[in-house]
């Protein structure tokens, strides 16, 4: 069960937004690239932030670059999972990889700044300011495992190879 | 029942008659990485427990994304890659060679491949009816390792093409005007194919404009089948071994057909900030472009320098804009040397960029100041994208670019020609 705040995005967020290409000097330095998360949508947003918040976005999050970077540092700024209208596949299937999960449920309902708790295996998001519950889609098998190992690497660490 | 060309080259590569929305292994015949997601998924290899590449010959490590490298911590990101290679046995492209996708393009992809790579523009290679597909760092690393990866089948869009285009009008307006028609989400976990009697009238540099932009309307794959053009340009480039022909079965399932007629488009440009925000250029008449840019994996072959020097000739950039143009490889720059563009492109004011992805993505050679605008060739034209979130990115082809550097405004090249 996962329990956090609702940071609310609009559509098309892209992954220059989430973490722009004149920032590519720092990719090997991740703390620092870190700093600058989301910056030219929301400046204030890596100081808000807290380990276990949730981005609550639009349509078609994570849009454009097959950057890992993107997924990497929201994580890295403590946001647990991500709930979108819809995602951009190599965003979804990268943020899966580092064991964040992408949820896709209609995220209109959901206000910014909304207390939620996230049930993974149930499918449910329940707005505890709203008192809205919401259910998710599901996603392949293989993500699901990949998911439950804490991403790709620790999965393949551990397995030697997908099993579908 | 018939399949996609993605099904089908799913179907050969897993050893199974699949079916859009199966979940499929299947063998990668081609793995690369770049300079600046390359760094991240040698970290992810190495964590991996992976000891080894499963084919070295088929793994390949690219410098072109900052080169030469504008600071010393992108420097040592270029070790990083260099030691990895060379300990790996990969192949080595150093900088100056030129943009990963052309080099693939140019001299690896074949038809029937299936190629993936950590950078979103992999999808240019299924202009010789590759499926090749972006992905992250991590997936990547362990493609690298074991040979092999993971696919969702994707359903299949096929834009139906006829027709020929009309002078001054290229495939960037066609691939603008399909990301205009069905969004920047419009072909998301899907596949774009292009298919049609028109398909002829679109020479290999063009299929490769086209489906290099296929990610930008959401698409896994951007595939033309691989014909007697296919097969043309692989002999050209000393190749014909590799020549496979490669179609879609004739009672293949589509979800959607969508019917292009070339003789219709006109020149069509990409306004700030999303991809799919077309108008036409003769729209767009009067605003006002301070930078001009024609290069990258999109636009930066040797018939698009052609083109913008054939616009350009004799004349001058307009003073109020500076001209930058990046040949997407060095046999891009070499060829373009021997036949006159290049000084044509120098006479006329440009600034000529060593081959690689320029200030495509923002992070060196060509950032625009504040307020500012630029008519670029290259595919994305995302708030901050070249380098500040204050100035305007307006995406077009070569013509169009050509044209708007002689008058300093977005202008329709057939004005100009």
């Amino acid at each position: 069960m996962l329990r956090g705040r609702a940071f609310k995005f609009g559509d098309g967020i892209s992954t220059d937004h989430i973490i722009p290409g004149r920032y590519t000097h720092l990719r090997s330095n991740l703390t620092e690239l870190a700093r600058h998360v989301l910056e030219d949508v929301d400046p204030a947003f890596v100081s808000r932030v807290r380990e276990g918040d949730f981005i609550v976005a639009g349509s078609n999050f994570g849009l454009g670059s097959s950057r890992e970077h993107a997924p990497l540092v929201i994580k890295m700024a403590g946001v647990r999972a991500i709930l979108a209208k819809s995602a951009a596949r190599i965003f979804f299937r990268n943020a899966i990889n580092l064991g964040l999960p992408v949820l896709i449920c209609d995220t209109d309902v959901i206000n910014d700044g909304d207390e939620l708790e996230i049930d993974l295996s149930a499918g449910v998001v329940k707005d505890l300011t709203s008192g809205q519950k919401l259910t998710f889609g599901k996603m392949p098998q293989v993500m699901l495992r990949i998911l439950d190992e804490g991403g790709l690497i620790p999965y393949i660490k551990k397995h030697g190879d997908f099993k579908l | 029942m018939g399949e996609t060309l993605a099904e089908k080259i799913l179907s050969a590569k897993s050893g199974n008659n699949i079916r859009a929305g199966d979940i499929v292994i299947a063998s990668v015949d081609l793995v690369f990485i770049q300079d600046t997601t390359g760094p991240l998924a040698v970290r992810q290899f190495r964590e991996s427990g992976l000891k080894k590449l499963a084919r070295p010959e088929k793994t390949a490590v690219f410098i072109d994304h900052a080169v030469p490298s504008p600071t010393h911590t992108l420097a040592n990101d270029h070790l990083v890659l260099r030691r990895f290679a060379s300990e790996a046995g990969a192949i080595m492209s150093e900088m100056g060679e030129g943009v990963c996708h052309q080099l693939v393009a140019e001299s690896l992809a074949r038809p029937g491949d299936i190629i993936v790579a950590s950078d979103s523009h992999t999808v240019t290679a299924g202009g010789l009816g590759a499926f090749a597909t972006g992905m992250g760092s991590s997936d990547v690393a362990v493609a690298m390792g074991l040979g092999r990866t993971w696919f969702r089948v994707p359903e299949s869009i096929l834009a139906e093409v006829g027709g020929r285009f009309q002078k001054g009008v290229s495939a960037k307006d066609l691939i603008l005007h399909v990301i205009g028609l069905i969004g920047a989400d419009g072909a998301t976990y899907k596949a774009l194919e292009f298919g049609g009697d028109g398909i002829k009238e679109i020479s290999m540099s063009q299929r490769f404009t086209v489906a290099n932009m296929a990610v930008e309307a959401g698409a896994k794959v951007g595939l033309f089948p691989a014909d007697d053009i296919t097969r043309d340009y692989l002999a050209a480039q000393g190749r014909k071994k590799d020549y496979q022909p490669v179609s879609p079965d004739a009672d293949a399932i589509y979800e959607r057909t969508i019917p292009i007629d070339l003789g219709a488009l006109e020149p069509t440009v990409a306004k700030p900030h999303t991809v799919d925000n077309v108008a036409l250029a003769r729209e767009l008449k009067g605003v006002k472009i301070q930078q001009v840019f024609i290069g990258t994996c999109t636009n930066g072959r040797l018939d698009d320098l052609e083109i913008a020097a054939s616009i350009l000739k004799g004349k001058k950039r307009h003073p109020g804009t500076r001209l930058i143009v990046a040949p997407a490889s060095r046999q891009v720059l070499l060829t373009a040397l021997e036949k006159g563009y290049i000084q044509t492109l120098v006479e006329a004011g440009a600034a000529v960029l060593p081959p690689g992805c320029g200030p495509c993505l923002g992070l060196h050679q060509g950032a625009l100041g504040d307020g500012e605008a630029c008519l670029s060739t290259s595919n994305r034209n995302f708030r901050g994208r070249m380098g500040n979130p204050k100035s305007f990115v307006y995406l077009g082809s070569p013509a169009t670019a050509a044209a708007t550097a002689l008058a300093g405004e977005i202008t329709d090249p057939r004005e100009a020609m």
